[in-house]
């Protein structure tokens, strides 16, 4: 349970960092929270030749609000997030979904940045990322890049980002006034990473439904999108009776599989319950907020 | 093999030692500076023994490399209290049945120097909630929550 050796670079700038990873292909990694990659170094899963700290680039640790943007740094800590006034006020779906990854000790290490690099498709982030329509910005020695969330996830553990490439900051468009929004999961124990979750948007106006998004960890390689199900919301009054039947389209359209802890009929089944009650709350949001 | 200058203050004591990169702080605490009281249970993430507080803050030390914690501040159950003079969590501890091998209860300690630091008024969920960040194999979670929130009222000046 020891990790393998590996030669340490303590990043005082971005561009050290970079110079860091550059040569070394994937036998460089870039080390944040450590909260995925040193347990994954203990268990000797991966054996990085060079570890790039980046702790120490706190310009890379922020909240802040740009015009109609919500910018997050790579670096920010997970519970730095949890006890934001900027988080709560213009993106309360992230507010949210924060508590649910892991606990206190881990959130306090573990980064923004570093969570979604990582990629696990249960995770939560990345299928708030997606619902919210994110833009991650990257640096690597040839300059900038943005990438859309959609495009970032690939598979487990697998972004589009490249081994020497440094993912920077999160964007994501300051919450509308009037949208609801719930995320919700279920794990067999609190903190664990779950079986299913998802992340649910709605705007609804004089009893119908205008538009929602529904995004779910846990049913497939990475965040999943259920286009049908959004599609059936528009235009249709909002309500349990809708949401029973927009719960049935997302339950049939998602393909989860089964493993050690559950099978793909109960993942299915967590789907149809999830998505009735995350909307119910989100039209409770949405009618407060209007 | 490599090894790295370390300099950091370990409850109020400064060291300067040289380490490997690739050495947890949880080893590093134990096996360099011979504080034992940090145990060692998954060095995987998930069982929370290892917890300690990095500048005041919980973090799980088979989860840090020692390089990482260059000039920061690190507490261990050993910083508490003495068997003289108890630290009210360790009184409520004991006068509660919080503990039976006390395996967990550095780990349970910590978690819950942070959470009454950060709300001195817990609600039994709350505390449920902050102590959940630890396995206890032993005592059924039940008698941790009472010593927490009997300490929460002691450490109010309150009667328990
Ligand atoms: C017991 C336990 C329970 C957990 N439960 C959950 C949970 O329920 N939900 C959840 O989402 N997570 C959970 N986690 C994981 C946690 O959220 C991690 O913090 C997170 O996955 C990784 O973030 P990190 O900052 O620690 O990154 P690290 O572990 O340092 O890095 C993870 C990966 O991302 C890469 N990376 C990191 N930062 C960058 C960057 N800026 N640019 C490019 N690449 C980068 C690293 O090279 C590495 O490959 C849990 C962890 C533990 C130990
Ligand atoms: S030993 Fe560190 S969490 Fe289990
Ligand atoms: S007292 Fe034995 S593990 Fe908690």
């Amino acid at each position: 349970m020891k990790p393998a050796p590996f030669q340490y670079v303590r990043a005082s700038s971005i561009d050290d960092a970079l110079a860091g990873l550059a040569g070394h292909g994937d036998d460089a990694k870039v080390l944040a929270g450590g909260q995925s990659l040193i347990a994954l170094m203990n268990l000797r899963l991966v054996r990085p030749a060079v570890l790039v700290d980046i702790n120490r680039l706190s310009d890379l640790a922020y909240i802040r609000q740009e015009n109609g943007t919500l910018a997050i740094g790579a670096l920010t800590r997970q519970s730095a997030v949890e006890s934001s006034d900027v988080i709560a006020r213009l993106c309360p779906l992230m507010a949210e979904a924060i508590r649910f990854v892991g606990h206190r000790p881990i959130r306090n290490r573990g980064t923004v940045g570093g969570n979604l690099a990582h990629a696990d498709p249960t995770s939560e982030l990345p299928a708030v990322a997606v619902a919210l329509g994110a833009t991650f910005v990257t640096r690597s020695q040839k300059g900038q890049r943005t990438i859309a969330a959609d495009d970032f996830f690939v598979a487990p553990l697998s972004t589009t980002l490249a081994s020497n490439e440094l993912l920077t900051e999160v964007r994501i468009p300051v919450w509308p006034a009037g949208q609801g929004w719930a995320f919700m999961e279920v794990s067999p124990r609190a903190g664990d990473y779950a079986l299913v979750g998802v992340a649910a948007t709605l705007r609804a106006a004089d009893g119908v439904c205008q538009s929602g998004r529904l995004v779910y960890s846990g049913v497939g390689p990475r965040p999943i999108r259920v286009a049908k199900a959004e599609q059936a919301l528009v235009g249709c009054s909002s309500g349990e009776a809708t949401f029973r039947e927009v719960a049935e389209i997302a339950a049939g359209q998602v393909e989860p599989s089964s493993d050690f802890h559950a099978t793909a009929d109960y993942r299915r089944d967590l789907v149809r319950a999830l998505t009735r009650r995350a909307l119910m709350v989100a039209l409770d949001r949405c009618q407060k907020g209007a | 093999m490599e090894q790295v200058q370390l300099t950091l203050t370990v409850n109020g004591t400064r060291y300067s030692r040289p380490v490997e990169p690739r050495c947890l702080l949880s080893d590093f605490i134990r096996h360099d500076l011979g504080l034992t009281g940090t145990h060692v249970g998954c060095e995987h993430g998930v069982c929370g023994m290892c917890t300690v507080l990095i500048d005041g803050q919980t973090a799980r030390t088979c989860l840090t490399f020692a390089v990482q914690v260059d000039g920061a501040e690190i507490t261990t159950v050993e910083a508490l209290g003495t068997p003289a003079k108890l630290h009210p969590l360790q009184q409520a501890f004991w006068e509660k049945h919080g503990l039976q091998c006390g395996y967990c209860t550095p780990a349970m300690l910590l978690t819950a120097v942070e959470l009454l630091n950060n709300n001195p008024n817990p609600t039994r969920n709350e505390i449920c909630e902050a102590m959940s960040a630890n396995l206890c194999r032993c005592t059924g979670y039940q008698t941790i929550v009472d010593a927490v929130e009997s300490a929460a009222a002691a450490m109010k000046g309150e009667a328990r």
